[in-house]
Parts: C-alpha cells; sequence; structure tokens
C-alpha cells in the first residue's frame, strides 16, 4: 500500500510539472525553481508534513520534497539555537542532498558524456 | 554607368554584372542525414562531435570542410577566392573564425542569426558586380549540440523541448559567387528592415519572425511590381509550420495569395512524424544546407527558373531574452535564376 501511495503522489507532482511544460511559457529552470519555493511554503505551513506522512518518498523525491526540507530544517533549528537557525537551518537539514548531488555529478561527469537528444 | 541605377525601389537591388553561383556544398550532422533530404546533402557526418573534444570545434569543422569542399566543387583553389563571408549562431561568431582560420583568405564576419546566409549572399553579389571581387566563398553554419548550449539549457541538463520549439540544424552551407559564366546566377536582392511586433517567447520563433518575412515579401513585389505567381518556387529560412501558416494569412491581408510554390526549409528537412524535431528546423545551417543541397541542383538542372529565397533570422541574444526583450527579426530575400537561354 504504501508503494502504491508513493507512486500515485509522486506521479501526481510530476505530471502538475510536465502540464506546465506543454502548457505553459515557463522554461524547466522557472518550475524547478517554482517547484522548490512551493514546496518550502507548502512545509512552512504545515500542509506538507502530512503529504510526506502519507507518501513518504512519493513527496520526498520530487524538488517540492527539496522545499520541504528546507522549510523543515529551518523550524528545527530555530528550536534548537533560536533565531540563527533561520540562516543556517535550511542547508544544515539539505547538507546530505546537496553534497550527494555534488559528488555523484562530479563521478557521472567522469563516466559520461552529453549526447545530442 | 550611374552607380543608383542598380537601386529599384526603397529596398532592392538589380545587378547589372552577371553574379553567378559556381558551386554550393552541403555537410550536415546525423539528424539532418536521417531526414527527407538525406540524399541530396554533400556529406552526412554521422558523429555529431565530428571527431572533436567539443561542440563548438566540432561545429567549426563542419565549416572548414565545407568551405573547402564548396571550393573543390567549384573547380578552383583556395587561393582564387578574394574574399570570404560567413557567419553563424555562437557568441562573438567563433564557429566561423575559428572553422576558417586556417583558409588564409581575407575575411569578413556576419551576424544574421539564421538569416546569415541571406545576408553573406546578398554582400557577396554586391562585391562581384561592384567589380571588386572575382570569386566570394560564402556561408553559414549551425550545430543543435553548441545553440542548445548557448540558447537553452545545457544539454547535460537532459531538459525536456516544448512543442512549439524548433531543432537546430547541424551542418554547414556554403556556395562560391563568381564571374565566370555559370548556369544559376543571383539577380536581385532585397535587403530586409528590423521587425519587431514584440513577441517574446523564444520557444516560438516562427511566430516571431514570420512578420519580418511578410514584410520583406511585399517590400520585394512592391519593388519589382512582380507577384508571388512570377516565381516557381519562394522558400523561407526557418519558419516552421506555425511561421509558414503566418506568412501566407499576413499575404492574402495585403492581396498576395501564395500557394504550395511557398514553403519553408524548417519544414523540408525534417519528418516531424518520426524525428521529433516538434516545430520544424531552425538555425544558419537550416536554409543554407537546404538550399545548397536540394535547391540549388533543381536550379542547375532546369526544374526551378526563379526562386526568391528568404532566410529569415531572430535577433535576441541570450542575455536579451534573459531581461524580457522581445524578439527583433530579419529576413533577407534574393532572386535567385537560371535562365532557359544564355542571355549574355
Amino acid at each position: 500500500m504504501e508503494y502504491w501511495n508513493a507512486f500515485w503522489v509522486g506521479g501526481l507532482i510530476c505530471v502538475i510539472g510536465q502540464i506546465l511544460i506543454d502548457k505553459t511559457k515557463l522554461t524547466s529552470a522557472r518550475i524547478l525553481v517554482l517547484f522548490v519555493v512551493s514546496g518550502c511554503i507548502l512545509g512552512g505551513i504545515g500542509i506538507y508534513e502530512p503529504i510526506k506522512e502519507y507518501a513518504g518518498a512519493g513527496a520526498t523525491v520530487p524538488l517540492t520534497g527539496f522545499g520541504y526540507l528546507l522549510s523543515k530544517g529551518v523550524k528545527e533549528e530555530i528550536d534548537a539555537v533560536g533565531a540563527l537557525g533561520i540562516l543556517t537551518g535550511g542547508l544544515k537539514a539539505a547538507a546530505g542532498g546537496i553534497s550527494a548531488a555534488v559528488l555523484f555529478a562530479f563521478f557521472a561527469s567522469l563516466l559520461a558524456n552529453p549526447k545530442e537528444k | 554607368m550611374e552607380q543608383s541605377s542598380k537601386r529599384i525601389g526603397k529596398q532592392t537591388v538589380r545587378f547589372q554584372n552577371p553574379v553567378n553561383i559556381l558551386s554550393a556544398a552541403s555537410t550536415v550532422g546525423p539528424k539532418e542525414g536521417e531526414g527527407p533530404l538525406k540524399e541530396y546533402f554533400d556529406q552526412v557526418i554521422t558523429d555529431i562531435l565530428y571527431g572533436q573534444k567539443s561542440w563548438e570545434k566540432a561545429e567549426s569543422r563542419f565549416v572548414e570542410e565545407n568551405m573547402k569542399l564548396a571550393v573543390k566543387k567549384a573547380g578552383m583553389s583556395m587561393e582564387q577566392v578574394d574574399y570570404i563571408l560567413c557567419g553563424d549562431l555562437l557568441n562573438q561568431c567563433a564557429g566561423s573564425t575559428f572553422g576558417i582560420r586556417a583558409l588564409n583568405r581575407p575575411f569578413f564576419g556576419l551576424f544574421g542569426a539564421c538569416s546569415t546566409m541571406g545576408e553573406a549572399m546578398s554582400l557577396g553579389s554586391m562585391l562581384i558586380d561592384g567589380g571588386f571581387a572575382q570569386n566570394v566563398l560564402l556561408g553559414a553554419s549551425s550545430h543543435f549540440c553548441s545553440a542548445e548550449k548557448q540558447f537553452r539549457f545545457p544539454l547535460d541538463m537532459g531538459t525536456q523541448r516544448p512543442q512549439t520549439s524548433t531543432w537546430t540544424v547541424t551542418g554547414d552551407g556554403a556556395v562560391v559567387l563568381g564571374r565566370k559564366k555559370g548556369a544559376v546566377r543571383i539577380t536581385e536582392v532585397t535587403t530586409g528592415k528590423i521587425v519587431d511586433l514584440g513577441v517574446t517567447d523564444a520557444n516560438n520563433m516562427g511566430a516571431a519572425m514570420a512578420p519580418a518575412a511578410a514584410d520583406l515579401m511585399m517590400a520585394h513585389f512592391r519593388d519589382t511590381g512582380r507577384g508571388p505567381k512570377d516565381y516557381d518556387l519562394i522558400l523561407t529560412g526557418d519558419l516552421g509550420t506555425v511561421g509558414r501558416e503566418l506568412v501566407v494569412e499576413l499575404l492574402a491581408k495585403e492581396g498576395y495569395y501564395l500557394d504550395q510554390r511557398y514553403t519553408d526549409c524548417g519544414i523540408e528537412i525534417y519528418d516531424p512524424k518520426t524525428q521529433d524535431t516538434h516545430a520544424g528546423g531552425s538555425g544558419c545551417a537550416c536554409s543554407a544546407v537546404t538550399f545548397c543541397g536540394y535547391y540549388y541542383p533543381m536550379l542547375l538542372k532546369g526544374k526551378l527558373r526563379r526562386i526568391l529565397f528568404i532566410p529569415t533570422g531572430a535577433l535576441m541574444s541570450p542575455t536579451t531574452s534573459q531581461q524580457g526583450e522581445s524578439i527583433p527579426s530579419i529576413a533577407h530575400g534574393l532572386v535567385i535564376e537560371s535562365p532557359e537561354k544564355e542571355e549574355y
């Protein structure tokens, strides 16, 4: 059941992105930013948390999940160290993901070359 | 001879000395080599990198190899070329300059975006008619990967392309113009003005450039007193399906009716059903290779007697697009004829 929930919620988030690419003039870079910011706002006002509980990786893997993680990190860090957490919390919580992205991108660049689509 | 007598109307010149096309050469990449015109191109390079380490180096190699081929096909040596005129889409026209730096000939670099072939042929013809050159080598190039990288997104990102976007043609088209007698000649040039109706969508170039093409056609018909029926073919550069319809509509409003004798290189070069190219082909090479590979031989064989060739260009830069500016567009018109009887 949890696989199914992850699948349809994650899929639905991606469908929104696909519709934005096909039906609007937004570039993919803008959609990316839009998704991260939306996740951040939805996380901040407490809406993303229940979605994550319900769908698991279906909600954390898409870009909105990254936005949610930033907001969650800020909240936790404010509780722990106070106002400084507004600046440090987000990246602290997302450090694993960001470092992994840089590292794996580096390894991928050693192994693969860009191609004509 | 009075110099001013070569001008007819506001934007058109008619040559008094023969400006002959002595040869035309086309070298294309793998995608074009799988398209409907594959058998007409001189060379199809199946390696998109053309044995180089970067897309930019690959584009320059397309330029160099194809320029050499055009000169060879004209039965000449590079030393007989008085000027090279060419351009491309890359910043500072790097594709052209690096491509021809070893050729060691006097060079004018041109930027007219995808209308570069028209600009080069116009200026080259004027150099010859004016008596400033015996032979001129000219061309235009583009490369899908280097253009994507500069104007859209790096290919490594794997971004999806919207349905209205066009596919940049990989390749180089080159022509040798000369005073020496030839079967095909350029007789008139109509130079376009910048037309900008405020389209800002860089993924819908056809719509942005169509008004420029329509404006050019109307100026040409006004200046020469001719109409669409006087041409066996009217050929625009890279408007694609969307842009072509717009041109037909705009001309009809002015009382000029275009029929199936009007087509667009961007429509002819790919098969959208099997090649996933969306709205059609674009890029400097689109009109250049389609003319050199497909239509020039038809003129040479007399299957076409008089055509109006109109490469179209969108003159924006990545910076102006990011700043929300609209897309200034241009079109250059050339009357190319292959007369049945020798006139001189």
